[in-house]
């Protein structure tokens, strides 16, 4: 018997007939995101010819049309302006169109980042707290505890929208940032603290307890012991957070209008001429989706654990 | 107690409570009075636009409204189909990439992360751009179906018997690599010796893989569903920005419904009322979903 290799390792052909199929759905799972990608590059009308373009003239009409607010003018009055000062003007005047002001995405977007980083922070801040509580002492009804700061992740989003978003109007947090840092850092929490318990629970008892016999109180122990071996798994746990807060949308299109709302909202609200500016939606997606795609792949190693809410580890 | 005394500051028991307080309170006050405000909202006539009007106790009588209303058990059919379609075929393709990818060739782990990146994006912008690929004139999505099969022009969006399967094809193209991933460690648990005994009494690969692999991968994918179910059911974003319900109501799940009850009509008693029926049978559901999964985990 071939006794350099296991009888249960595949064999190589049955590698490569895998490895064939997992690319091949790989192209084709990874075209919608490219199409976008591709789409953000393509002027207007490129975007809606038919055949769809392939190949393309690359613009950035998309990105121009993202960031500003044009209107239609006429030749004459075109004419009798100034000569555009900078490429984008130029490009919107071949479209006979002068440039009114910047678009609201900054805001947005910068909206996300604020209460994005905002809630991220106090949920992992506060989750670690209540994880490392679970993870080393005798907290009574400890597995009913969990059990209801994981169902509170069950509750569909509308069902407590309409009594938050009266809350919220008694007390002044409807469409603010505090508001949905606040609403964004409950709705981690449940991640946060069955992650981050998790992750607690993997380091040793022994290390605090050696740090307290050295004089630590049991609170200087959990900051400048616990915290730092933790660190890898916070770190992963603020990344989850990050990207459900990035993501979210039924509560910000219920409770958010002009001050707070972030992008998932306002990107489907970008209309040019006569129907969607495909471009320039291309151009807010992908600008919207990059830091996720960099995230996930900064993740792939903690990618199961957060998904499953810690359940499964390997 | 004597132990602990030796070590200076707070007590244990003081840092406990200390640490869970904030957690609880925030969850109590953001999650649990929502609800409970809800479902004293539910048994009574509160309009939540007519901010002078009092309202008015009505007993059951929201309750009633709702589960006698036929367009309801519709919803819950759009909801239930949907379901139904999206797990199926999230378990199938899922199970068989992860039984690929689990034959461990060059590259896979490169393969896994890109084939990931779907169920990470905003499912809401994930709904926009899929609008532009089922956009019936100059769609990708269109072109290439038409490229394999001429169909001629159709509408995936627009056609009340397209539409559903719109949603099924963008929700399992998005959440597949979710059952992968739970499945892929259902496959990566299963010791090697259970291999080696069953080559040792020759069991064929076959049997092998209904044997050992399928009893071990399935409380993994049965987990693996249940967060998808769960999911699901709540289902919102997505849909709205794709197809907003339509055409019609041929799209329209539970929760989108109750959003255009609470959000747009205003009937914010009737629509708690709704919100309280799905939030049990959703959490009844899963309770007995869980006790079946741990029976099948037991044997």
């Amino acid at each position: 018997m071939d006794t350099s290799r296991s009888y249960l390792e595949p064999s190589s052909f049955s590698k490569k007939m895998a490895a064939a199929i997992i690319i091949v759905y790989a192209v084709i799972t990874l075209i919608p995101i490219s199409w976008m990608v591709m789409t953000s590059f393509k002027n207007v009308d490129s975007a809606i010819s038919y055949p769809p373009e392939v190949l393309f003239e690359p613009s950035l009409e998309g990105y121009v049309n993202l960031f500003t607010n044009r209107s239609r003018q006429s030749q004459e009055y075109l004419d009798s302006l100034p000569p555009p000062e900078n490429w984008y003007e130029e490009l919107v005047r071949s479209r006979e169109m002068v440039i009114t002001g910047p678009s609201k995405f900054l805001g947005r977007y910068s909206n996300s980042m604020i209460i994005g980083f905002g809630s991220t922070f106090a949920s992992v801040f506060l989750g670690a707290l209540a994880a490392y509580a679970f993870s080393r002492f005798r907290v009574p009804l400890k597995d009913d505890l969990l059990f209801f700061i994981l169902s509170t992740r069950m509750f569909p989003p509308i069902a407590v929208a309409v009594p938050i978003f009266i809350m919220y109007r008694k007390l002044g947090l409807g469409d603010t940032h505090l508001g949905m840092i606040i609403l964004y850092t409950v709705v981690n929490l449940s991640l946060a603290v069955w992650l981050l318990k998790g992750f607690m629970d993997e380091i040793p008892k022994e290390y605090e307890e050696a740090a307290m016999i050295d004089g630590y109180s049991r609170l200087q122990a959990f900051f400048k012991v616990v915290l730092p071996q933790a660190m890898t798994g916070i770190a992963a746990t603020a990344i989850f957070c990050m990207i459900f807060s990035w993501n979210e949308y039924a509560f910000a299109v219920l409770l958010t209008q002009f001050n707070a709302q972030t992008a998932p909202p306002f990107i489907p609200t970008i209309i040019g001429e006569g129907g969607l500016d495909w471009p320039a939606i291309g151009a807010g997606t992908t600008l919207f989706l990059l830091p996720v795609m960099i995230f996930t792949i900064i993740l792939r190693k903690h990618l199961l654990r957060g998904i499953t809410f810690g359940a499964v580890r390997k | 107690m004597s132990v602990k005394k030796k070590f200076k500051g707070l007590s244990d028991k003081a840092v406990g409570w200390l640490f869970i307080g904030p957690t609880v309170l925030l969850l109590l006050a953001i999650n649990i009075y929502p609800l409970v405000y809800a479902i004293k909202m539910s048994f009574t006539n509160f309009y939540a636009n007519k901010i002078g009007r009092e309202p008015q106790f009505v007993g059951l009588k929201n309750y009633i409204k709702v589960l006698n209303k036929e367009a309801i058990w519709e919803k819950m059919q759009v909801t239930a189909s949907f379901m139904f379609w999206t797990l199926l075929l999230q378990a199938i393709i899922g199970l068989g990439l992860a039984l690929l990818l689990n034959r461990k060739f060059k590259g896979n782990e490169l393969l896994t992360t890109l084939i990931v990146l779907p169920m990470m994006l905003s499912p809401a912008v994930v709904g926009v751009f899929w609008t532009y690929l089922y956009n019936p004139q100059v769609g990708l999505f269109n072109y290439v179906v038409n490229f394999f099969y001429d169909l001629g022009s159709f509408d995936m969006i627009g056609s009340s018997t397209l539409a559903p399967w719109a949603i099924v094809i963008v929700d399992t193209w998005m959440w597949t690599p979710f059952t992968m991933l739970i499945c892929l460690a259902g496959l990566r648990s299963v010791p090697n010796y259970l291999y080696e005994a069953a080559e040792v009494d020759r069991a064929s690969k076959w049997q092998q893989f209904i044997y050992i692999t399928l009893p071990s991968v399935l409380p993994f994918l049965l987990l693996a569903l249940l967060f998808r179910g769960i999911e699901n059911f709540k289902m919102f974003d997505m849909v709205v920005e794709l197809t907003s319900g339509g055409p019609g109501s041929a799209t329209e799940l539970a929760s989108i419904n109750l959003k255009r009850e609470a959000f747009e009509k205003w009937k914010t008693g009737y629509s708690s009322a709704f919100a309280v029926i799905l939030f049990v049978t959703i959490f009844g559901f899963g309770n007995v979903y869980v006790k079946v999964m741990n029976k099948i985990k037991e044997r």
